[in-house]
């Protein structure tokens, strides 16, 4: 599979993902 | 006149911020595909110019932007009674603050992206613009380096900013 992060689109489609799943993580921790 | 410390921190911390980051949004969408389409472009005037007089002077901003963005965002934290830099980068573990996590998830993020610009962004740059000696063989496997290390920073910017902003405004879902 390519590295996503060897194109522009890719790394910004990572990003916003990675803030999805980063978002369900500080949710939980905080409890909110 | 009072002087609010921490607002003037803060604003030291914007103005660095925005420094460092829009430093790193043009390395990764104007200079390194324009550094490309040169280098293949076999007529043109090709990529030096770019490589002896733009990238030196926008690595040096980039990387000292980000020093002065990590040390003003680490003194907010421990200025800032509601925070706290231990607890911060703790995640807020325990303490049921949503804003404490969310700031403290951005810290990590941003920490690590001051990592990646003095760790494997700017020594493998200086291989790649000649500012260290090295083998052509050594250029090519420090480009590729400094590249995903780069793109790797231009991800974790994106939930990042998210985080930093949503401290204190709230998170968009």
């Amino acid at each position: 599979m390519k590295n996503p992060l060897e194109s522009i689109t890719g790394t910004i489609v990572s990003g916003l993902v990675l803030t999805v799943a980063l978002t369900l993580v500080i949710r939980a921790i905080a409890g909110a | 006149m009072d002087i609010d410390a921490l607002s003037l921190d803060r604003w030291l911390h914007f103005l660095s911020g925005i420094t460092w980051i829009g430093l790193l949004y043009y390395f990764n969408l104007v200079q390194m595909p324009a550094v490309t389409a040169a280098n293949a472009d076999k007529g043109g005037p090709g990529a030096a110019g770019i490589n002896k007089y733009v990238a030196p002077r926008a690595l040096l901003w980039f990387r000292w932007a980000a020093v002065v963005t990590w040390l003003s965002g680490a003194a907010y934290l421990e200025m800032y009674s509601s925070y706290g830099l231990g607890s911060a980068f703790m995640l807020g573990i325990g303490q049921n603050s949503l804003p404490l996590t969310t700031i403290g998830m951005g810290a990590w993020l941003g920490t690590i992206m001051l990592f990646n610009v003095w760790v494997l962004i700017w020594p493998n740059q200086k291989k790649v613009l000649g500012i260290v000696p090295a083998t052509d063989e050594e250029k090519g496997k420090a480009r590729r380096t400094a590249m995903l290390a780069s793109r790797t920073n231009f991800m974790l910017s994106i939930p990042m900013l998210s985080f930093m902003g949503a401290a204190s405004h709230g998170l968009p879902f």
